[in-house]
Parts: C-alpha cells; sequence; structure tokens
C-alpha cells in the first residue's frame, strides 16, 4: 500500500520535501527606494531613477506603501509584525544590479512566522508555516538574447518592491505545491498587496526540493530558480524529486545546487555559472536606519484587513449553507465572491451559485475574460434569476436567456418579452395543450395506461414543445398528472 | 593681478564689501579666476569653472542691482571634486570615473548655488577620499602652499602634503585661491588638511549637511562641511549648507540655527574638557605647548578646563579602519565600467568587471576596498566588523559620559605639522595615524571644528580642535572665534596668489 | 591569522579586481600587516555592547508612494561606455 504522498522508488517509498520562496511585486506607484514609476512593459530604461542605476552619491528613501503592503500581507497570513526590522545589503556583482548590492532584509525581516491553510481536492486542510516575509529589491532585467557576444539591460524593474515570502519545507507534493501557490496568490490578490500575474513576472517562485526515506531527517536540497508559471513550478519538483531518487538509489549523493527548469525539455538543469559559493557579506545597511512600526498604525492595518478567503469561505457555508466544495470555488478570487454575493442578496443562495458556477464561469471560460470583464453583470444575472422565481420564464428557458444575454449585453427582461419568452401559467391555455397532446398520442396513451410508465417524459416534451417551452413545467407535472390518471 | 586686495578679504568681509558696492561680483569672480590660474603649480584644482564663475557672478551683480542680495550672493567657492555638479566633470580624483557628468546637482552644492554662490571649480582631493595627504589622487598630487623655511634644512625643499582627504580645497583657501571651499570629512578629511595649511575647517554633526549627491565613501561617516579663512565665515558657510533632506535618509529632522549669531565672544563658564588620552605617547613637544597654550588662552577668557577621560579613544583608529573600509568596499562596488566612467573591456562580463577595476582604482582604494571586503566576509564578520561596531558604541559613549562634566573638548587636530610628498608612504598604518585625534568625534558623530592656533618650529601650521556635543556646533564655533582671536595666527602660506599681504 | 595568496586572491576575485600573480603577495603581507593592527581591538571587553550602525537616533523616514522622478533615458544612458537600441550593453553572462 502506497503511503499518501510519498513516491515509489526503485527500493522502496520516499517523501519529496519542498519549501518554496515566493518574490511578489508589491503593488505600489513609485519604487521601493525610489521615486521612479513601476508600470509594466515600458520602453527600456524609461522608468530609472539615478538612485536605481546607482549613481554616484545616490541615495535610497524608503516608499511608506510598500512597507504598508508587506505589514498587510503578513497580518493576511496571520503572522507576526516585528516592530523593528533592519535593511541589511547583500553584496553581488551582476549588470542588472547597478550598485552592486541589493538591498534586502537578512537577520532581521519585517514579517516573522505565518501560515497558510491549503483546502486539499480531497477536502482535507494542511496548515503550510510561513518562516518570514521581507521587503527587498527587484533586479533589473538582462537580456542575453539579443546578440550572440553581448548581455543587454534594462533597469526599469530595478528597484521595484518584492516581498520575499519563505515558506516552511512542510509540502510534501507537487500537487500541494500548485495549491499552496493558488492560496497564496488568492491571499496577496485579495489584499490588493499583489496582482499575482505571474505572466507579467509579479510573482515568481523558487523552489527548494529534497526527497529522504519517510521519518528520516531531511535530505540535501537544490533550489531550481525563477519558476514563472504554477505548471511549471509543478513539473520542476516531479522532475527533480524523480531525478535525485533515481541518484540516490544509484549509490550517489546530491550536491547542493541551484537549478534551472528547461521549460522545453522538462527537466532541471545545474545553473552554467562558476558554481562559486556566494559569499553574499551580508552588513546593515549604513544609508538606511532601522524600520521602525508604530504598534497603533500596525493595529489600524489589521481592522482595515478586508475579509480573507478562508473566512469568507466560513461564512459562505454557515450564512448561505453552501457546500465547502462551492465556498472554495466561490472565494477563489475576491472579485468573484463580491460577484456572488450581490447576485445571492435576498435571492436563493445555492440557486445563485449553480448560476455562476456553472453558466457564468462556462461563459466566461469561453471568451477567455476574468470576472472583471463579465458581460453580464451580477444585477443582470440577480434579475434573471428573480424571473426564473416568480415564473415569468422556466428555467430551461432561462439558459436561453441567459446566453442572448452574454451575446448582446440586453437585460433579461428585455430578452423576454422581445423574443416572447414569457412563461405561459395559464392553466386554461395549458389544460387545452396537454388535451390535444394527448388526442394526438392517444396510442402512446394507451400504452401508458398499459404500464409504459416512461411515456410520461414524452408527454411532457410533446407539451413544452407545442408550447414552444414556456409552459411551466410545475403546471404541466401537476395538470398532466390529474388528466392521465382521469383518463 | 587687477587687485590682489581683494584676496585678501574674508568670506564676511566680501559680503559686505559686495553689498556696500565697494566692489562688483565680476571683479571678485575676475580675481579669484587669476587666482586659480596663478596657483596651478599646487594642483589644487582638477577642474576650474572660470566662465561658470563669471556668469554666476554676472546674475549676483544683477541681483545686487535690485537690492535682492542672497546670502552668499557672489562669494566665490571651490567645490571638493566629491561634490556631484551638474554638467561639470565630477571625478571623485579617480580614473574609474573619467568623464562622468553628473546630470544633477548635490544638495549642499546646489543649496550654495541658491544662496549666489560662485563656483571656482572642482578641487582635488585623495582618490574617493581615501587619505590624509592628498597624494591619491589620479590627478597627481597636491602641494601645500606653506613651504619649509628655507633655513631649516639645507637642500631639503621638498614640497609638503596640505593633508586629506580634502587637500585641494583646504591649499585653495590658504593660498587665496578660493575665498572658502567646500570639503569631507570622514576620518578628519576636513580638518586635519585645515591644521596642515593653516586654515579653519568644521566637520559638522553627522546628518547636519546632506550627503545626496555626494560621492559615497564610508555612508556612517561622511560628513560634508565648510573650508575657509575665520571661524566667522565657517559658520556663514555651514548655515548655507546644512538643512534638513528628505532624500537623505540619514539627514538628520533638526532646524538650522543661525550659527553666525552664536558668535558672541562670551564663553566665561564655558566647561572644557581637555582628554588625558589624547597625550599620545610620543606626541611631539611643540604640539603639546600649543595645547596648553590653547587652554591657557580658553582659562583666560574664562572657561574652566575640566580633566577627562576617554578611555576609548586608542581604539578609534583600528574601529575606523574597520568600518569605513567595509562600508567603501561595498559603495564602490557600483564602479563597474557599465553605465558611466571607465571601461576596459573583457571577454567576459567578471574580466570586464576586474580589468576596469584594477585599471580604475589607486593603490589606496585598492588596498581599502580589499581590506572592507575581507572584514565583511563570511567567517571574519563577527570578530571584525560587528567588534568595531560595539567598539563604536563605547567610543560614543565615553563622549556622552564626557559631556555630563563638560560642553566642550580640546584637543590638538594632527599629531605632527605638514610633513613632506612621499614621506610615510612606505607604511599605510603610518599614514592612517595622522587621524589619531581626528578619527574619535568621526566616529560619534560629534561636531569638531580645526582653528590654526600656531606654526611648528619650522614655521608650518599647527591646529587645535573643539568637539561639541551633537547639533552643537554653536558653541564650538563660539569657543573656536575665542580661541582664534586669542591665537592672532595672521601668517600667511609662502605662495600666495597675488603676492599675499 | 593567516593571510596568504589564495585567501587575497579569493577576496579580489569577491571585489572584482583582477590582481597579478606578481602583486599577490607583497599585497598579502601589506593585508595581514593592517589586519594584525586591528586585532588589538580584542582587548576591549564588549560583552553586552549593541553594534552601532548608526549614530543617527531616529527610525528609518519613510515617503510617500508617488512618482517624483520622471528621468529621461537620455540622462540615464548619457554617460555609459555603451549603449544598443536603449540598453546598457555588457559581455554576454551565461547562465
Amino acid at each position: 500500500m502506497i503511503a499518501k504522498g510519498t513516491i515509489g522508488g526503485r527500493t522502496g517509498q520516499w517523501e519529496t520535501v519542498i519549501g518554496l520562496e515566493v518574490h511578489a511585486q508589491v503593488i505600489s506607484k513609485a519604487k521601493l527606494f525610489s521615486g521612479a514609476p513601476t508600470d509594466f512593459g515600458a520602453e527600456p530604461n524609461t522608468q530609472v531613477s539615478p538612485v536605481d542605476a546607482a549613481f554616484p552619491g545616490m541615495l535610497p528613501v524608503i516608499n511608506r506603501s510598500c512597507v504598508e503592503q508587506a505589514v498587510k500581507t503578513g497580518l493576511g497570513l496571520g503572522a507576526e509584525i516585528r516592530l523593528e526590522s533592519v535593511f541589511d545589503r547583500k553584496n553581488y556583482f551582476y549588470p542588472d544590479l547597478p550598485p552592486g548590492y541589493q538591498i534586502s532584509q537578512y537577520q532581521q525581516p519585517v514579517v516573522g512566522r505565518g501560515c497558510v491553510v491549503l483546502d486539499m481536492p480531497d477536502g482535507t486542510a494542511r496548515e503550510i508555516g510561513i518562516t518570514r516575509l521581507h521587503l527587498e529589491q527587484d533586479a533589473g532585467k538582462s537580456l542575453h538574447d539579443q546578440h550572440p557576444n553581448l548581455t543587454y539591460v534594462d533597469l526599469n524593474r530595478a528597484g521595484v518592491a518584492l516581498m520575499e515570502i519563505v515558506s516552511e519545507p512542510d509540502l510534501r507534493s507537487a500537487e500541494e505545491s500548485g495549491v499552496y501557490l493558488r492560496k497564496l496568490r488568492s491571499i496577496l490578490r485579495y489584499l490588493g498587496t499583489c496582482d499575482g500575474n505571474m505572466e507579467e513576472g509579479s510573482l515568481r517562485c523558487d523552489c527548494n526540493v529534497s526527497v529522504r526515506r519517510p521519518g528520516e531527517p531531511y535530505g540535501t536540497r537544490c533550489e531550481i530558480k525563477n519558476l514563472n508559471s504554477i505548471r511549471y513550478v509543478m513539473q520542476a519538483i516531479e522532475y527533480e524529486a524523480r531525478r535525485q531518487i533515481e541518484i540516490i538509489e544509484e549509490g550517489g549523493t546530491i550536491a547542493q545546487q541551484t537549478r534551472l527548469f528547461d521549460v522545453g525539455r522538462g527537466i532541471t538543469r545545474p545553473m552554467r555559472s562558476k558554481e562559486e559559493a556566494h559569499d553574499y557579506r551580508y552588513f546593515p545597511d549604513p544609508d538606511l536606519l532601522p524600520l521602525v512600526l508604530d504598534p497603533e498604525w500596525v493595529e489600524r492595518l489589521r481592522a482595515e484587513l478586508p475579509e480573507l478567503p478562508d473566512a469568507k469561505k466560513a461564512r459562505f457555508v454557515s450564512d448561505y449553507g453552501l457546500s465547502a466544495d462551492d465556498a472554495g470555488v466561490l472565494v477563489a478570487e475576491k472579485e468573484t465572491a463580491l460577484f456572488f454575493e450581490r447576485v445571492a442578496a435576498g435571492r436563493d443562495p445555492k440557486a445563485a451559485a449553480n448560476w455562476v458556477m456553472g453558466n457564468l464561469f462556462g461563459a466566461l471560460n469561453r471568451l477567455g475574460v476574468g470576472i472583471d470583464r463579465s458581460p453580464v453583470s451580477a444585477e443582470g444575472l440577480g434579475s434573471l434569476l428573480d424571473l426564473i422565481a416568480d415564473g415569468t420564464i422556466s428555467g430551461r428557458l432561462a439558459k436561453d436567456v441567459f446566453a442572448e444575454m452574454v451575446a448582446s449585453g440586453s437585460n433579461p427582461a428585455a430578452i423576454v418579452e422581445a423574443k416572447g419568452l414569457r412563461q405561459v401559467t395559464d392553466e386554461g391555455a395549458i389544460a387545452a395543450v396537454i388535451d390535444s397532446v394527448l388526442a394526438a398520442q392517444a396510442d402512446k396513451v394507451a400504452e401508458y395506461r398499459a404500464g409504459r410508465d416512461k411515456l410520461y417524459g414524452f408527454f411532457v416534451g410533446q407539451v413544452m414543445r407545442a408550447t414552444q417551452g414556456k409552459a411551466n413545467p410545475t403546471l404541466v407535472n401537476e395538470m398532466l398528472k390529474k388528466k392521465l390518471a382521469a383518463l | 593681478m587687477k587687485d590682489p586686495s581683494l584676496l585678501a578679504l574674508t568670506l564676511a568681509q566680501a559680503r559686505d564689501g559686495l553689498a556696500r558696492k565697494s566692489f562688483s561680483a565680476r571683479e571678485l569672480a575676475r580675481a579669484y579666476n587669476e587666482a586659480v590660474s596663478e596657483i596651478e603649480p599646487l594642483n589644487a584644482y582638477i577642474t576650474p569653472t572660470p566662465e561658470r564663475a563669471l556668469a554666476m557672478a554676472e546674475a549676483t551683480d544683477q541681483r545686487l542691482a535690485r537690492d535682492e542680495a542672497l546670502p552668499l550672493d557672489g562669494i566665490p567657492i571651490a567645490v571638493k571634486d566629491l561634490y556631484c555638479t551638474k554638467g561639470v566633470l565630477t571625478t571623485a580624483a579617480s580614473h574609474i570615473l573619467d568623464g562622468f557628468h553628473p546630470p544633477y546637482e548635490s544638495t549642499v552644492t546646489d543649496k550654495l548655488w541658491q544662496s549666489g554662490a560662485v563656483m571656482l571649480g572642482k578641487a582635488n582631493l585623495d582618490e574617493f577620499a581615501m587619505g590624509s595627504s592628498n597624494t591619491t589622487s589620479y590627478y597627481g598630487p597636491v602641494e601645500n602652499p606653506w613651504r619649509h623655511r628655507p633655513e631649516r634644512q639645507i637642500g631639503d625643499n621638498r614640497p609638503l602634503v596640505p593633508g586629506g582627504s580634502s587637500g585641494g580645497s583646504a591649499a585653495a583657501v590658504a593660498a587665496r585661491a578660493a575665498l572658502a571651499a567646500t570639503g569631507t570629512d570622514t576620518g578628519g578629511s576636513i580638518r586635519q588638511p585645515a591644521s596642515f595649511c593653516g586654515i579653519v575647517g568644521l566637520k559638522p554633526t553627522y546628518g547636519r549637511c546632506s550627503r545626496w549627491g555626494v560621492v559615497a565613501y564610508a555612508s556612517s561617516l561622511d560628513h560634508p562641511g565648510p573650508m575657509t579663512r575665520t571661524v566667522r565665515d565657517a559658520a556663514i558657510l555651514l548655515r548655507a549648507m546644512s538643512g534638513h533632506d528628505p532624500r537623505d535618509s540619514t539627514s538628520a529632522p533638526v532646524a538650522v540655527p543661525n550659527f553666525e549669531a552664536a558668535l558672541t565672544g562670551d564663553i566665561r563658564g564655558l566647561r572644557i574638557g581637555i582628554p588625558r588620552e589624547y597625550r599620545a605617547d610620543g606626541m611631539s613637544g611643540e604640539i603639546e605647548t600649543l595645547w596648553q597654550q590653547g587652554v591657557e588662552w580658553l582659562r583666560a577668557a574664562g572657561a574652566e578646563p575640566v580633566d577627562i577621560s576617554l578611555p576609548m579613544t586608542k581604539y578609534a583608529l583600528p574601529t575606523y579602519y574597520i568600518i569605513a573600509p567595509a562600508e567603501a568596499s561595498s559603495n564602490l562596488a557600483r564602479y563597474d565600467g557599465v553605465r558611466f566612467g571607465l571601461r576596459v573591456e573583457g571577454n567576459s562580463l567578471d574580466e570586464m568587471y576586474e580589468l576596469t577595476r584594477a585599471a580604475g582604482f589607486g593603490a589606496e582604494v585598492r588596498r581599502r576596498v580589499l581590506i572592507g571586503t575581507y572584514v565583511l566576509s563570511a567567517g571574519y564578520y563577527d570578530a571584525y566588523y560587528l567588534k568595531a561596531q560595539r567598539v563604536r558604541t563605547l567610543i560614543t559613549r565615553d563622549f556622552v559620559t564626557a559631556f555630563e562634566r563638560v560642553d566642550c573638548i580640546l584637543a590638538p587636530t594632527a599629531p605632527s605639522a605638514a610633513f613632506a610628498i612621499g614621506e610615510k608612504t612606505d607604511d599605510p598604518i603610518a599614514m592612517y595615524l595622522n587621524d589619531v585625534f581626528t578619527v574619535p568625534p568621526s566616529l560619534a558623530g560629534l561636531p569638531a571644528i580645526s582653528v590654526p592656533a600656531g606654526l611648528s618650529g619650522d614655521g608650518l601650521p599647527l591646529g587645535l580642535q573643539i568637539i561639541g556635543r551633537a547639533f552643537d556646533e554653536e558653541t564650538v564655533l563660539r569657543a573656536a572665534e575665542v580661541l582664534e582671536s586669542a591665537a592672532q595666527f595672521r601668517h600667511l602660506p609662502s605662495f600666495v596668489a597675488g603676492g599675499g599681504r | 591569522m593567516a593571510l596568504d595568496k589564495a585567501t587575497v586572491a579569493q577576496i579580489a576575485a569577491l571585489a572584482r579586481i583582477r590582481l597579478s600573480e606578481a602583486e599577490l603577495e607583497p599585497l598579502a603581507d601589506e593585508l595581514l600587516h593592517i589586519l594584525t593592527w586591528m586585532e588589538q581591538l580584542n582587548e576591549v571587553d564588549t560583552s553586552g555592547v549593541a553594534p552601532m550602525a548608526s549614530v543617527a537616533a531616529t527610525g528609518l523616514p519613510m515617503r510617500e508612494d508617488l512618482v517624483t522622478d520622471r528621468s529621461c533615458r537620455d540622462e540615464i544612458l548619457a554617460n555609459a561606455p555603451r549603449t544598443a537600441r536603449g540598453f546598457f550593453v555588457v559581455p554576454k553572462v551565461v547562465e
């Protein structure tokens, strides 16, 4: 019996141990220590302050909003906020690091231990520890593919604020790692501290992967750097775990290395640069002073935090009676949860949930847009649900109305009128249709009375066809049953 | 030279002369431009800016005509070539900054130009402010306008050092080829050259003057400050240079007093600390004598000398020479041939870095960068850097304790008078020992001034230093002016622009 | 404490300063001399003493989240030894 979460090797079971370091770009107008802008996609070197370019005599001044974002994120991770923290210089040479050092936080980060709860697909919850969160500068971009012998350097990104969020080595599989990243991203987006856009590079992940026999001490780990999609993270972890297991089972040892994920070949490989031991010579940045936070300011930020996914999910379950799974889907994105609540207000929450998760998500997927660009507004969907609830249209026709709402952006009431889709609830009219159907299908009626109960559905279908689907199904059922029984 | 007597005026006198319209700013600038040319053999300037000086003087004259004089209007100033001056070559006296024209102006010099001052040019210095002799500049050494008295030693007419690192600034002011100058003081680089050149040099409290736009050497120790002929001039210039700068996180958020108004001449009841540990072994007799003389002068003016102890004094030099190189090794990492300055091409990126920096840095800079890298490196950080920062706390505590019993401290500035160019170059530590009296207040961030107090047996200037409480430049200046009045140091160097009278 | 040529070479590599073979030994001596002189700090009892990173006594001042610097690219590139199409240019780095 294979233990849950382990990998089978030739010589037995192996446990994968994973720690993730996520670099999240902070949402702010200006950079962490300079007044240059942070917009994505600008022409090279057009968003660079002399401070970012490390010109002689330039000095850093910290952006209050970036500090706020880091503290809010720490609070959102249930983490300890350190009222006094220090910025250190991490010294190394690279062309996209103009000063020859990165301003980061080494020994005294602004945020300490916290925790993220994962809702696994099998319904269990896993707690993943957060070791720390600190603020640091992003580097510029080096382009190695523009010229055979030259590297081109763009400093637009140099100095943008990053939060480095380090997890405890509590993750045990690629799947868990994917869930963790999705959850973390969700929390960051809820807080508005990072947009979590991995394609644009606002969220990057380094993975530390090692393997061990269950119960034994940690093995040597390798770091896989700069993964920019959750899919790649998972692929890289799976490959790396297998690679390490194979080595050990062949009698080898794991060399502690920094590796890159080769997307094309689906493998990890060591970085080609000289593997000199990095001596970063950390020391407190003498151009800065210790960051001292006012505890009252921190408490105000705590009080102003938005409701986060876990709390919102619990509330959806208790207040709306949704299943944990459904609630989980609806709270994954703040905008979705908001949309849902606007639809559900004063209406049947389960119906609202079904329509959002089913019809709306389906339409959005087909169109390839997010809920923020939904052609159907929450108000619109709510009106549609009202029309169903008050019997104006049937549930089945409502689907057609919805499709029309998506295509044209019109409101449901107008569509119903324009297409004449109002449900027929006139008992007399329905009775007449039923009579004519039963009369036209006399032979089938005879079979039904002889015991072929399945034909009931056929009769319903005929009535609905005769009324272009507009007959109120409940009334049809009531009356059809009566009429058949009376025959 | 049209009117050499213009060069004899102090800043305060020139300011008054311009106000009274005894002469124009243009005349003053012209006289100083000529002086700059005249003292060319001293190599005090790297980049004279005579046209700019005249243009700025022109603007002053227009303001004066409208009676809209700014506080430093028309005052010709030499700027240590460590301050970035927009559009003007800024070298830090290093090969590695070849061709660097900053697109920005340092906060301090911007304040000077906003006050109407006139820029004569960029003054020479030790490379990256590392040195006590101005012999490490890529642009050649600066000569002290003071020469040996010919009678002293037959055949010994070696030129003398002006001190460092602000050697060019000191030489220019002393030789009357600048009315005043800006310097920076990290371990003594304003005070020691002031002492060697017979002028006044003030290191303000750390954070009093902004470091924004000043090429960084050691961030926690760099202090921009004034170098002038008189204490009053220093007070005037300091006021113009000072002020909180939101672009410098270490800039002190304190108001700028009217330092000139503090020069009341009254130091009755002032308690003057005399630190026994500054009486270094092997200190020359004449320095000891001058120091005693200083005590007497102040006592005669009503001050009260008090014996104090600063027990950590002897550890100040090694502490400084760990911390400063450590910070410098990191601050100088940006000089890599990528975005400005010298580039030596290489086959790889690292080769380019290595060749550029080997070619671009002089021997002393290289020495300090290597020491700094070493003391920060893994395994040594605790033993050196952290240890030094702890000792620094103790050194600062010494002063805090002393200032419970005294209001300021009187000490020598340097352990000797100016020495010959070429001396003390065999052993770096011999050069470092020049800073023994100036380094402690640097480590503690306290204001300190050097005032020319007398001549050595060789006829060379000797300075005395007054150290004060943090942000109490007023007391320091007040006591310094009394010392200056008592000392009556009227001597001029042998080489003075305009012939010197 | 040892400061041999290999160590000097290592430090120089960390600091990205090329030293010739001939320079290693004299530099090693020189640096050793300076470092030995610094060892006198070991005489000082610093137990319980906090390191002083700055004489400034206040906490880190913060600035508002405003874009205050819209430097134009020409200014940023003007002093560069080598540029191309708006980029800084260096010998290629292989990762």
